[in-house]
Protein backbone atom coordinates (compact mmCIF):
# COMPACT_ATOMS: atom_id res chain seq x y z
CA UNK A 1 0.00 0.00 0.00
CA UNK A 2 2.65 2.47 0.99
CA UNK A 3 4.64 1.43 -2.07
CA UNK A 4 1.64 2.29 -4.25
CA UNK A 5 1.20 5.59 -2.44
CA UNK A 6 4.76 6.75 -2.88
CA UNK A 7 5.45 5.35 -6.34
CA UNK A 8 2.10 5.73 -8.09
CA UNK A 9 -0.47 7.89 -6.34
CA UNK A 10 1.99 10.60 -5.25
CA UNK A 11 3.75 11.13 -8.60
CA UNK A 12 0.42 11.09 -10.43
CA UNK A 13 -1.10 13.62 -8.05
CA UNK A 14 2.01 15.76 -8.32
CA UNK A 15 1.81 15.63 -12.13
CA UNK A 16 -1.89 16.51 -12.13
CA UNK A 17 -1.50 19.45 -9.75
CA UNK A 18 1.53 20.78 -11.64
CA UNK A 19 -0.08 20.48 -15.08
CA UNK A 20 -3.36 21.86 -13.78
CA UNK A 21 -1.71 24.94 -12.34
CA UNK A 22 0.25 25.38 -15.58
CA UNK A 23 -2.93 25.16 -17.62
CA UNK A 24 -4.74 27.76 -15.53
CA UNK A 25 -1.89 30.25 -15.13
CA UNK A 26 0.50 29.53 -18.01
CA UNK A 27 3.25 30.17 -15.44
CA UNK A 28 6.75 30.72 -16.78
CA UNK A 29 10.08 31.40 -15.11
CA UNK A 30 11.98 34.60 -15.86
CA UNK A 31 15.56 34.93 -14.73
CA UNK A 32 17.10 38.23 -13.68
CA UNK A 33 20.56 37.08 -12.69
CA UNK A 34 23.79 36.05 -14.42
CA UNK A 35 24.28 32.79 -12.53
CA UNK A 36 23.54 30.12 -15.14
CA UNK A 37 24.23 27.43 -12.56
CA UNK A 38 21.69 28.79 -10.07
CA UNK A 39 20.19 25.87 -8.22
CA UNK A 40 22.50 23.31 -9.81
CA UNK A 41 25.87 24.16 -8.27
CA UNK A 42 24.75 24.31 -4.63
CA UNK A 43 21.47 24.22 -2.68
CA UNK A 44 19.12 27.19 -2.93
CA UNK A 45 16.85 28.75 -0.36
CA UNK A 46 14.11 30.30 -2.51
CA UNK A 47 12.35 33.03 -0.56
CA UNK A 48 9.14 34.30 -2.15
CA UNK A 49 6.23 36.65 -1.62
CA UNK A 50 3.13 34.93 -0.26
CA UNK A 51 -0.39 35.88 -1.33
CA UNK A 52 -2.05 32.60 -2.17
CA UNK A 53 -2.10 28.95 -1.15
CA UNK A 54 -0.97 28.13 -4.68
CA UNK A 55 2.29 30.08 -4.41
CA UNK A 56 4.62 27.18 -3.73
CA UNK A 57 2.92 24.94 -6.31
CA UNK A 58 3.53 27.57 -8.99
CA UNK A 59 7.16 28.14 -7.99
CA UNK A 60 7.69 24.39 -7.85
CA UNK A 61 6.07 23.86 -11.26
CA UNK A 62 8.45 26.20 -13.11
CA UNK A 63 11.63 24.64 -11.69
CA UNK A 64 13.52 22.30 -14.04
CA UNK A 65 12.73 18.63 -13.16
CA UNK A 66 16.22 18.03 -11.82
CA UNK A 67 15.87 20.88 -9.32
CA UNK A 68 12.28 20.05 -8.52
CA UNK A 69 13.41 16.63 -7.30
CA UNK A 70 15.59 18.18 -4.58
CA UNK A 71 13.45 21.20 -3.66
CA UNK A 72 11.22 21.06 -0.61
CA UNK A 73 8.61 23.61 0.44
CA UNK A 74 8.76 24.51 4.12
CA UNK A 75 5.28 24.32 5.63
CA UNK A 76 3.53 24.43 8.99
CA UNK A 77 3.31 21.02 10.64
CA UNK A 78 0.09 21.99 12.46
CA UNK A 79 -1.76 22.43 9.15
CA UNK A 80 -0.20 19.72 7.01
CA UNK A 81 -0.43 16.82 9.46
CA UNK A 82 -4.03 17.38 10.49
CA UNK A 83 -5.67 14.77 8.22
CA UNK A 84 -4.44 11.76 6.19
CA UNK A 85 -5.24 13.65 2.97
CA UNK A 86 -3.18 16.69 3.96
CA UNK A 87 -0.38 14.39 5.07
CA UNK A 88 -0.47 12.71 1.67
CA UNK A 89 -0.35 16.04 -0.21
CA UNK A 90 2.24 17.61 2.05
CA UNK A 91 4.65 14.74 2.59
CA UNK A 92 4.16 12.20 -0.21
CA UNK A 93 3.35 14.56 -3.06
CA UNK A 94 5.42 17.64 -2.33
CA UNK A 95 7.96 16.20 0.12
CA UNK A 96 7.40 19.25 2.31
CA UNK A 97 9.67 19.98 5.22
CA UNK A 98 7.21 20.32 8.07
CA UNK A 99 8.17 22.67 10.88
CA UNK A 100 6.37 23.44 14.11
CA UNK A 101 5.28 27.05 14.13
CA UNK A 102 4.07 27.51 17.70
CA UNK A 103 7.19 28.68 19.49
CA UNK A 104 5.89 27.78 22.98
CA UNK A 105 4.84 24.19 22.37
CA UNK A 106 7.36 23.04 19.83
CA UNK A 107 9.82 20.31 20.59
CA UNK A 108 12.28 20.81 17.77
CA UNK A 109 13.96 23.89 16.38
CA UNK A 110 12.63 24.75 12.90
CA UNK A 111 15.80 26.60 11.89
CA UNK A 112 17.94 23.58 12.80
CA UNK A 113 15.66 21.32 10.81
CA UNK A 114 15.87 23.56 7.72
CA UNK A 115 19.63 23.91 8.07
CA UNK A 116 19.94 20.11 8.30
CA UNK A 117 18.02 19.71 5.05
CA UNK A 118 20.23 22.23 3.24
CA UNK A 119 23.36 20.65 4.71
CA UNK A 120 22.10 17.35 3.34
CA UNK A 121 21.85 18.98 -0.12
CA UNK A 122 18.17 19.88 -0.45
CA UNK A 123 16.86 23.21 -1.67
CA UNK A 124 14.03 24.93 0.21
CA UNK A 125 11.07 27.16 -0.59
CA UNK A 126 10.19 29.57 2.22
CA UNK A 127 7.86 32.51 2.65
CA UNK A 128 9.66 34.91 4.99
CA UNK A 129 6.57 37.09 5.50
CA UNK A 130 5.35 34.26 7.73
CA UNK A 131 1.75 34.51 6.61
CA UNK A 132 -0.28 35.31 3.51
CA UNK A 133 -0.24 39.00 2.64
CA UNK A 134 -3.82 40.19 2.21
CA UNK A 135 -3.24 43.92 2.27
CA UNK A 136 -2.34 46.53 -0.32
CA UNK A 137 1.35 46.60 0.67
CA UNK A 138 3.77 44.84 -1.62
CA UNK A 139 5.33 42.83 1.20
CA UNK A 140 4.84 42.34 4.91
CA UNK A 141 7.92 42.84 7.14
CA UNK A 142 10.08 39.70 7.02
CA UNK A 143 10.21 37.40 10.03
CA UNK A 144 13.69 36.70 11.32
CA UNK A 145 13.83 33.04 10.21
CA UNK A 146 15.57 33.86 6.93
CA UNK A 147 18.40 35.56 8.78
CA UNK A 148 18.80 32.81 11.37
CA UNK A 149 18.89 30.17 8.65
CA UNK A 150 21.56 32.12 6.73
CA UNK A 151 23.64 32.55 9.88
CA UNK A 152 23.32 28.92 10.94
CA UNK A 153 24.43 27.74 7.49
CA UNK A 154 27.34 30.20 7.52
CA UNK A 155 28.42 28.92 10.95
CA UNK A 156 28.34 25.36 9.67
CA UNK A 157 30.30 26.40 6.58
CA UNK A 158 27.54 25.19 4.25
CA UNK A 159 27.34 27.10 0.98
CA UNK A 160 23.84 27.97 -0.22
CA UNK A 161 22.25 30.63 -2.43
CA UNK A 162 19.46 32.77 -1.01
CA UNK A 163 17.34 33.43 -4.09
CA UNK A 164 14.50 35.99 -4.09
CA UNK A 165 11.49 34.83 -6.12
CA UNK A 166 8.64 37.17 -7.03
CA UNK A 167 5.38 35.38 -7.84
CA UNK A 168 3.27 37.70 -9.92
CA UNK A 169 -0.49 37.77 -10.39
CA UNK A 170 -1.52 34.59 -8.60
CA UNK A 171 -3.55 36.62 -6.11
CA UNK A 172 -5.63 37.85 -9.06
CA UNK A 173 -6.13 34.34 -10.41
CA UNK A 174 -7.78 33.30 -7.17
CA UNK A 175 -8.35 36.07 -4.62
CA UNK A 176 -9.01 35.12 -1.02
CA UNK A 177 -12.50 33.79 -0.49
CA UNK A 178 -13.16 32.97 -4.16
CA UNK A 179 -13.36 29.40 -5.37
CA UNK A 180 -13.30 29.62 -9.18
CA UNK A 181 -9.92 30.62 -10.66
CA UNK A 182 -9.66 33.14 -13.51
CA UNK A 183 -7.11 31.97 -16.11
CA UNK A 184 -4.83 35.03 -16.02
CA UNK A 185 -1.14 34.58 -16.85
CA UNK A 186 1.41 34.35 -14.02
CA UNK A 187 5.13 35.03 -14.12
CA UNK A 188 7.75 33.79 -11.70
CA UNK A 189 10.79 36.08 -11.44
CA UNK A 190 14.05 34.66 -10.09
CA UNK A 191 16.63 37.16 -8.82
CA UNK A 192 20.31 36.99 -7.98
CA UNK A 193 21.33 35.43 -4.68
CA UNK A 194 21.34 37.65 -1.58
CA UNK A 195 24.26 36.32 0.52
CA UNK A 196 24.61 37.14 4.21
CA UNK A 197 27.49 39.57 4.66
CA UNK A 198 28.96 40.78 7.88
CA UNK A 199 25.74 42.54 8.88
CA UNK A 200 23.12 42.51 11.61
CA UNK A 201 19.66 40.92 11.42
CA UNK A 202 17.72 44.06 10.55
CA UNK A 203 20.07 45.10 7.76
CA UNK A 204 20.04 41.69 6.15
CA UNK A 205 16.27 41.27 6.32
CA UNK A 206 15.68 44.72 4.85
CA UNK A 207 18.17 44.08 2.07
CA UNK A 208 16.57 40.74 1.24
CA UNK A 209 13.10 42.26 1.32
CA UNK A 210 14.14 45.12 -0.97
CA UNK A 211 15.75 42.76 -3.45
CA UNK A 212 12.53 40.73 -3.56
CA UNK A 213 10.39 43.86 -3.99
CA UNK A 214 12.69 45.06 -6.80
CA UNK A 215 11.78 41.96 -8.79
CA UNK A 216 8.14 43.00 -8.85
CA UNK A 217 9.20 45.95 -11.00
CA UNK A 218 10.70 43.55 -13.55
CA UNK A 219 7.24 42.23 -13.97
CA UNK A 220 6.07 45.06 -16.22
CA UNK A 221 9.24 45.40 -18.25
CA UNK A 222 9.87 42.69 -20.78
CA UNK A 223 12.63 40.18 -20.58
CA UNK B 1 -32.66 32.79 -37.35
CA UNK B 2 -31.01 32.04 -40.67
CA UNK B 3 -30.25 28.42 -41.36
CA UNK B 4 -26.88 26.93 -40.58
CA UNK B 5 -24.79 26.07 -43.62
CA UNK B 6 -25.22 22.35 -43.99
CA UNK B 7 -21.81 21.19 -45.07
CA UNK B 8 -19.38 20.15 -42.39
CA UNK B 9 -16.40 19.99 -44.66
CA UNK B 10 -16.63 22.90 -47.04
CA UNK B 11 -12.88 23.12 -47.27
CA UNK B 12 -12.26 19.59 -48.52
CA UNK B 13 -15.16 19.98 -50.93
CA UNK B 14 -13.73 23.23 -52.21
CA UNK B 15 -10.35 21.66 -52.64
CA UNK B 16 -11.68 18.83 -54.75
CA UNK B 17 -14.00 21.12 -56.71
CA UNK B 18 -11.26 23.62 -57.51
CA UNK B 19 -7.90 21.90 -57.81
CA UNK B 20 -6.15 25.24 -58.42
CA UNK B 21 -6.58 25.88 -54.69
CA UNK B 22 -4.01 23.21 -54.13
CA UNK B 23 -1.62 25.59 -55.88
CA UNK B 24 -2.49 28.31 -53.37
CA UNK B 25 -1.36 26.12 -50.52
CA UNK B 26 1.66 24.90 -52.38
CA UNK B 27 2.41 28.60 -52.89
CA UNK B 28 2.13 29.38 -49.18
CA UNK B 29 4.32 26.46 -48.19
CA UNK B 30 6.78 27.41 -50.91
CA UNK B 31 6.94 30.90 -49.42
CA UNK B 32 7.59 29.48 -45.94
CA UNK B 33 10.23 27.15 -47.32
CA UNK B 34 11.97 30.06 -49.04
CA UNK B 35 11.85 32.07 -45.82
CA UNK B 36 13.37 29.19 -43.86
CA UNK B 37 16.14 28.70 -46.42
CA UNK B 38 16.94 32.43 -46.57
CA UNK B 39 17.10 32.61 -42.79
CA UNK B 40 19.36 29.54 -42.72
CA UNK B 41 21.70 31.04 -45.33
CA UNK B 42 21.75 34.40 -43.52
CA UNK B 43 22.74 32.64 -40.32
CA UNK B 44 25.51 30.77 -42.11
CA UNK B 45 26.97 33.51 -44.27
CA UNK B 46 25.84 37.00 -43.23
CA UNK B 47 28.26 37.57 -40.38
CA UNK B 48 27.50 41.28 -40.20
CA UNK B 49 23.90 40.92 -39.06
CA UNK B 50 23.78 40.51 -35.31
CA UNK B 51 23.01 37.12 -33.85
CA UNK B 52 19.90 38.13 -31.89
CA UNK B 53 18.03 39.50 -34.93
CA UNK B 54 18.65 36.26 -36.78
CA UNK B 55 17.58 34.10 -33.85
CA UNK B 56 14.36 36.09 -33.67
CA UNK B 57 13.85 35.77 -37.44
CA UNK B 58 14.29 32.01 -37.22
CA UNK B 59 11.88 31.79 -34.27
CA UNK B 60 9.33 33.86 -36.18
CA UNK B 61 9.53 31.67 -39.27
CA UNK B 62 9.29 28.48 -37.22
CA UNK B 63 6.19 29.86 -35.49
CA UNK B 64 4.69 30.68 -38.89
CA UNK B 65 5.08 27.03 -39.89
CA UNK B 66 3.15 25.98 -36.79
CA UNK B 67 0.45 28.64 -37.13
CA UNK B 68 -0.21 28.03 -40.83
CA UNK B 69 -0.08 24.27 -40.39
CA UNK B 70 -2.62 24.50 -37.55
CA UNK B 71 -4.90 26.78 -39.54
CA UNK B 72 -4.92 24.53 -42.61
CA UNK B 73 -5.53 21.55 -40.34
CA UNK B 74 -8.57 23.06 -38.57
CA UNK B 75 -10.00 24.36 -41.85
CA UNK B 76 -9.76 20.83 -43.23
CA UNK B 77 -11.57 19.49 -40.17
CA UNK B 78 -14.54 21.70 -41.00
CA UNK B 79 -16.82 24.40 -39.70
CA UNK B 80 -17.12 23.51 -36.01
CA UNK B 81 -13.38 22.91 -35.66
CA UNK B 82 -12.68 26.31 -37.23
CA UNK B 83 -15.06 28.04 -34.84
CA UNK B 84 -13.57 26.21 -31.83
CA UNK B 85 -10.08 27.13 -33.02
CA UNK B 86 -10.91 30.85 -33.04
CA UNK B 87 -12.69 30.51 -29.69
CA UNK B 88 -9.40 29.19 -28.27
CA UNK B 89 -7.51 32.10 -29.88
CA UNK B 90 -10.02 34.47 -28.25
CA UNK B 91 -9.47 32.78 -24.90
CA UNK B 92 -5.70 33.17 -25.14
CA UNK B 93 -5.99 36.78 -26.31
CA UNK B 94 -8.44 37.61 -23.52
CA UNK B 95 -6.17 36.22 -20.82
CA UNK B 96 -3.24 38.23 -22.19
CA UNK B 97 -5.32 41.42 -22.30
CA UNK B 98 -6.76 40.98 -18.80
CA UNK B 99 -3.42 40.00 -17.32
CA UNK B 100 -2.27 43.53 -18.15
CA UNK B 101 -5.48 45.24 -16.98
CA UNK B 102 -5.33 46.13 -13.30
CA UNK B 103 -8.49 44.45 -12.15
CA UNK B 104 -9.33 43.99 -8.49
CA UNK B 105 -11.00 41.37 -6.36
CA UNK B 106 -14.33 43.11 -7.07
CA UNK B 107 -14.00 42.20 -10.75
CA UNK B 108 -13.57 38.50 -10.07
CA UNK B 109 -17.09 37.50 -11.05
CA UNK B 110 -17.06 39.73 -14.14
CA UNK B 111 -13.87 37.99 -15.23
CA UNK B 112 -15.27 34.52 -14.61
CA UNK B 113 -18.38 35.37 -16.63
CA UNK B 114 -16.28 36.72 -19.49
CA UNK B 115 -14.05 33.66 -19.76
CA UNK B 116 -16.55 30.94 -19.06
CA UNK B 117 -19.92 32.35 -20.19
CA UNK B 118 -19.67 35.31 -22.59
CA UNK B 119 -16.87 33.85 -24.71
CA UNK B 120 -18.39 30.38 -25.26
CA UNK B 121 -21.83 31.93 -25.80
CA UNK B 122 -20.57 34.31 -28.51
CA UNK B 123 -18.95 31.45 -30.43
CA UNK B 124 -21.95 29.21 -29.92
CA UNK B 125 -24.17 31.93 -31.41
CA UNK B 126 -21.83 32.02 -34.38
CA UNK B 127 -21.97 28.25 -34.65
CA UNK B 128 -25.78 28.34 -34.88
CA UNK B 129 -25.49 31.29 -37.29
CA UNK B 130 -27.68 33.60 -35.19
CA UNK B 131 -26.58 36.92 -36.73
CA UNK B 132 -29.24 39.02 -34.97
CA UNK B 133 -27.82 38.09 -31.56
CA UNK B 134 -24.09 37.56 -32.07
CA UNK B 135 -23.75 41.02 -33.59
CA UNK B 136 -25.17 42.71 -30.48
CA UNK B 137 -24.55 40.26 -27.63
CA UNK B 138 -21.24 41.80 -26.52
CA UNK B 139 -21.80 45.50 -27.37
CA UNK B 140 -25.28 45.60 -25.84
CA UNK B 141 -25.84 42.88 -23.26
CA UNK B 142 -22.32 42.36 -21.92
CA UNK B 143 -21.71 46.11 -22.07
CA UNK B 144 -24.63 46.78 -19.76
CA UNK B 145 -24.45 43.73 -17.50
CA UNK B 146 -20.72 43.49 -16.66
CA UNK B 147 -20.58 46.89 -14.90
CA UNK B 148 -23.71 45.95 -12.96
CA UNK B 149 -21.96 42.88 -11.59
CA UNK B 150 -18.87 44.92 -10.72
CA UNK B 151 -21.04 47.59 -9.06
CA UNK B 152 -22.89 45.02 -6.97
CA UNK B 153 -19.55 43.93 -5.50
CA UNK B 154 -19.34 47.41 -3.99
CA UNK B 155 -15.70 48.26 -4.68
CA UNK B 156 -15.51 51.79 -6.11
CA UNK B 157 -11.72 52.07 -6.30
CA UNK B 158 -10.85 52.97 -9.92
CA UNK B 159 -14.33 51.69 -10.81
CA UNK B 160 -14.72 53.58 -14.09
CA UNK B 161 -11.26 52.58 -15.28
CA UNK B 162 -11.75 48.91 -14.39
CA UNK B 163 -15.14 48.67 -16.09
CA UNK B 164 -13.81 50.36 -19.24
CA UNK B 165 -10.81 48.04 -19.46
CA UNK B 166 -12.89 44.92 -18.95
CA UNK B 167 -15.30 46.05 -21.67
CA UNK B 168 -12.45 46.81 -24.06
CA UNK B 169 -10.93 43.40 -23.48
CA UNK B 170 -14.18 41.69 -24.37
CA UNK B 171 -14.77 43.82 -27.48
CA UNK B 172 -11.27 43.34 -28.88
CA UNK B 173 -10.52 39.76 -27.92
CA UNK B 174 -13.94 38.16 -28.24
CA UNK B 175 -16.33 40.31 -30.28
CA UNK B 176 -13.92 41.52 -32.97
CA UNK B 177 -12.01 38.26 -33.30
CA UNK B 178 -15.24 36.24 -33.55
CA UNK B 179 -15.94 37.99 -36.86
CA UNK B 180 -13.27 35.81 -38.46
CA UNK B 181 -15.25 32.53 -38.12
CA UNK B 182 -18.51 34.50 -38.56
CA UNK B 183 -17.49 34.78 -42.22
CA UNK B 184 -18.57 31.13 -42.51
CA UNK B 185 -22.16 32.27 -41.99
CA UNK B 186 -22.36 34.50 -45.05
CA UNK B 187 -24.54 33.30 -47.92
CA UNK B 188 -23.08 34.54 -51.17
CA UNK B 189 -24.89 33.64 -54.40
CA UNK B 190 -22.67 31.59 -56.68
CA UNK B 191 -20.04 31.17 -53.95
CA UNK B 192 -21.75 28.24 -52.27
CA UNK B 193 -19.97 26.53 -49.42
CA UNK B 194 -16.64 28.15 -50.10
CA UNK B 195 -16.95 30.81 -47.36
CA UNK B 196 -13.96 29.31 -45.57
CA UNK B 197 -11.93 30.88 -48.40
CA UNK B 198 -12.95 34.30 -47.04
CA UNK B 199 -11.12 33.41 -43.81
CA UNK B 200 -8.07 32.28 -45.77
CA UNK B 201 -8.16 35.50 -47.84
CA UNK B 202 -8.53 37.78 -44.78
CA UNK B 203 -5.77 36.15 -42.75
CA UNK B 204 -3.43 35.80 -45.70
CA UNK B 205 -3.71 39.41 -46.84
CA UNK B 206 -3.59 40.97 -43.35
CA UNK B 207 -0.71 38.83 -42.09
CA UNK B 208 1.20 39.21 -45.34
CA UNK B 209 0.83 42.96 -44.96
CA UNK B 210 2.33 42.70 -41.44
CA UNK B 211 5.25 40.67 -42.75
CA UNK B 212 5.82 42.96 -45.74
CA UNK B 213 5.68 46.03 -43.47
CA UNK B 214 8.43 44.40 -41.42
CA UNK B 215 10.49 43.54 -44.51
CA UNK B 216 10.08 46.93 -46.28
CA UNK B 217 10.70 48.71 -43.00
CA UNK B 218 13.88 46.74 -42.24
CA UNK B 219 15.24 47.18 -45.77
CA UNK B 220 14.40 50.78 -46.64
CA UNK B 221 12.51 52.37 -43.75
CA UNK B 222 13.84 55.32 -41.83
CA UNK B 223 11.10 57.87 -41.05
CA UNK B 224 8.93 56.67 -38.18
CA UNK B 225 5.15 57.15 -38.37
CA UNK B 226 4.57 57.25 -34.64
CA UNK B 227 7.89 57.42 -32.79
CA UNK B 228 6.18 57.54 -29.41
CA UNK B 229 4.22 54.34 -30.12
CA UNK B 230 6.48 52.03 -32.03
CA UNK B 231 10.13 52.02 -33.09
CA UNK B 232 9.44 49.71 -36.03
CA UNK B 233 6.54 51.35 -37.89
CA UNK B 234 7.99 53.41 -40.74
CA UNK B 235 6.30 55.22 -43.65
CA UNK B 236 8.12 53.08 -46.20
CA UNK B 237 7.13 49.95 -44.31
CA UNK B 238 3.49 51.01 -44.10
CA UNK B 239 3.12 52.03 -47.77
CA UNK B 240 5.20 49.16 -49.09
CA UNK B 241 3.41 46.61 -46.91
CA UNK B 242 -0.09 47.81 -47.79
CA UNK B 243 0.76 48.06 -51.50
CA UNK B 244 2.42 44.66 -51.84
CA UNK B 245 -0.17 42.82 -49.73
CA UNK B 246 -3.01 44.48 -51.66
CA UNK B 247 -1.47 43.47 -54.99
CA UNK B 248 -1.32 39.89 -53.74
CA UNK B 249 -4.92 40.29 -52.51
CA UNK B 250 -6.04 41.47 -55.95
CA UNK B 251 -4.21 38.55 -57.55
CA UNK B 252 -6.08 36.18 -55.21
CA UNK B 253 -9.50 37.36 -56.43
CA UNK B 254 -10.22 33.85 -57.76
CA UNK B 255 -10.53 32.38 -54.27
CA UNK B 256 -13.09 35.09 -53.33
CA UNK B 257 -16.48 36.23 -54.65
CA UNK B 258 -14.82 39.55 -55.69
CA UNK B 259 -13.47 40.58 -59.08
CA UNK B 260 -9.79 41.66 -59.24
CA UNK B 261 -10.25 45.38 -58.58
CA UNK B 262 -12.81 44.73 -55.81
CA UNK B 263 -10.41 42.26 -54.22
CA UNK B 264 -7.66 44.90 -54.46
CA UNK B 265 -9.81 47.64 -52.92
CA UNK B 266 -11.00 45.40 -50.08
CA UNK B 267 -7.38 44.37 -49.50
CA UNK B 268 -6.39 48.03 -49.13
CA UNK B 269 -9.20 48.53 -46.60
CA UNK B 270 -8.26 45.53 -44.47
CA UNK B 271 -4.50 46.10 -44.60
CA UNK B 272 -4.96 49.74 -43.55
CA UNK B 273 -7.31 48.64 -40.75
CA UNK B 274 -4.75 46.02 -39.77
CA UNK B 275 -2.01 48.64 -39.62
CA UNK B 276 -4.19 50.94 -37.51
CA UNK B 277 -5.00 48.00 -35.22
CA UNK B 278 -1.31 47.40 -34.69
CA UNK B 279 -0.89 51.09 -33.87
CA UNK B 280 -3.71 51.17 -31.30
CA UNK B 281 -2.59 47.95 -29.65
CA UNK B 282 0.97 49.29 -29.49
CA UNK B 283 -0.35 52.36 -27.69
CA UNK B 284 -2.05 50.12 -25.14
CA UNK B 285 1.13 48.09 -24.65
CA UNK B 286 3.11 51.30 -24.17
CA UNK B 287 0.55 52.48 -21.63
CA UNK B 288 0.97 49.20 -19.72
CA UNK B 289 4.76 49.43 -20.01
CA UNK B 290 5.33 46.18 -21.90
CA UNK B 291 6.84 45.29 -25.27
CA UNK B 292 4.85 42.12 -25.96
CA UNK B 293 1.41 40.94 -24.87
CA UNK B 294 2.62 37.52 -23.81
CA UNK B 295 5.21 34.85 -24.34
CA UNK B 296 3.33 31.92 -25.85
CA UNK B 297 4.43 32.22 -29.50
CA UNK B 298 8.22 32.07 -29.92
CA UNK B 299 9.67 35.07 -31.71
CA UNK B 300 6.33 36.87 -31.94
CA UNK B 301 5.36 37.38 -28.30
CA UNK B 302 1.77 36.63 -27.39
CA UNK B 303 -1.37 35.73 -29.33
CA UNK B 304 -2.41 39.39 -29.39
CA UNK B 305 0.91 40.41 -30.94
CA UNK B 306 0.00 38.24 -33.92
CA UNK B 307 -3.73 39.02 -33.92
CA UNK B 308 -3.72 42.79 -33.30
CA UNK B 309 -4.13 43.59 -37.00
CA UNK B 310 -6.71 40.84 -37.54
CA UNK B 311 -9.02 42.03 -34.75
CA UNK B 312 -9.30 45.45 -36.36
CA UNK B 313 -9.67 44.17 -39.91
CA UNK B 314 -12.09 41.27 -39.31
CA UNK B 315 -15.33 43.13 -38.39
CA UNK B 316 -14.87 45.62 -41.26
CA UNK B 317 -14.14 42.83 -43.73
CA UNK B 318 -17.16 40.90 -42.44
CA UNK B 319 -19.56 43.82 -42.80
CA UNK B 320 -18.25 45.05 -46.15
CA UNK B 321 -18.59 41.55 -47.57
CA UNK B 322 -21.96 41.04 -45.95
CA UNK B 323 -23.33 44.41 -47.11
CA UNK B 324 -22.26 44.10 -50.74
CA UNK B 325 -22.31 40.36 -51.39
CA UNK B 326 -24.32 38.37 -48.85
CA UNK B 327 -28.01 37.62 -48.93
CA UNK B 328 -28.20 36.48 -45.30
Amino acid sequence: MSFLTTHLAAPMTEFAIRQGSQLITGARAFHHHDDEQQGFARPCVYFANHRSHGDFVLLWSVLPPKLRAVTRPVAGADYWSKSPFRKFIGQDVFNALLVERNSKERTEDPIGKMADAVTYGDSLIIFPEGTRNMGEDKLLPFKSGLFHLARTLAERGVEADFVPVWIDNLNRVMPKGEFIPVPLLCKIHFGASVPLNDEDKQTYLERASNRLADLSGEDRGNV
Amino acid sequence: MSDTPASTNAFAETMSARPELTWLFIGIFGLLMTASIVSFLLKKFAKRIDHKTLENLQDRINSWWVMIGLLVFVCLLGRTATIVFFAICSFMALREFLTLSDTRKGDHWSLILMFFVALPLQYWLINISYYGVYSIFVPVYCFLLLPVIAALRGDTTRFFERVAKVQWALMICVFCLSHVPALLNLTIPGFGERTVMLIVFLLLVVQLSDVMQYVWGKLFGNKLIAPSLSPSKTWVGFLGGVASASLVGAALFWITPFNPWQAGLISIVITVMGFLGGLVMSAIKRDCGVKDWGHMIRGHGGFLDRLDSVVFAAPIFFHVTRFFYSTS
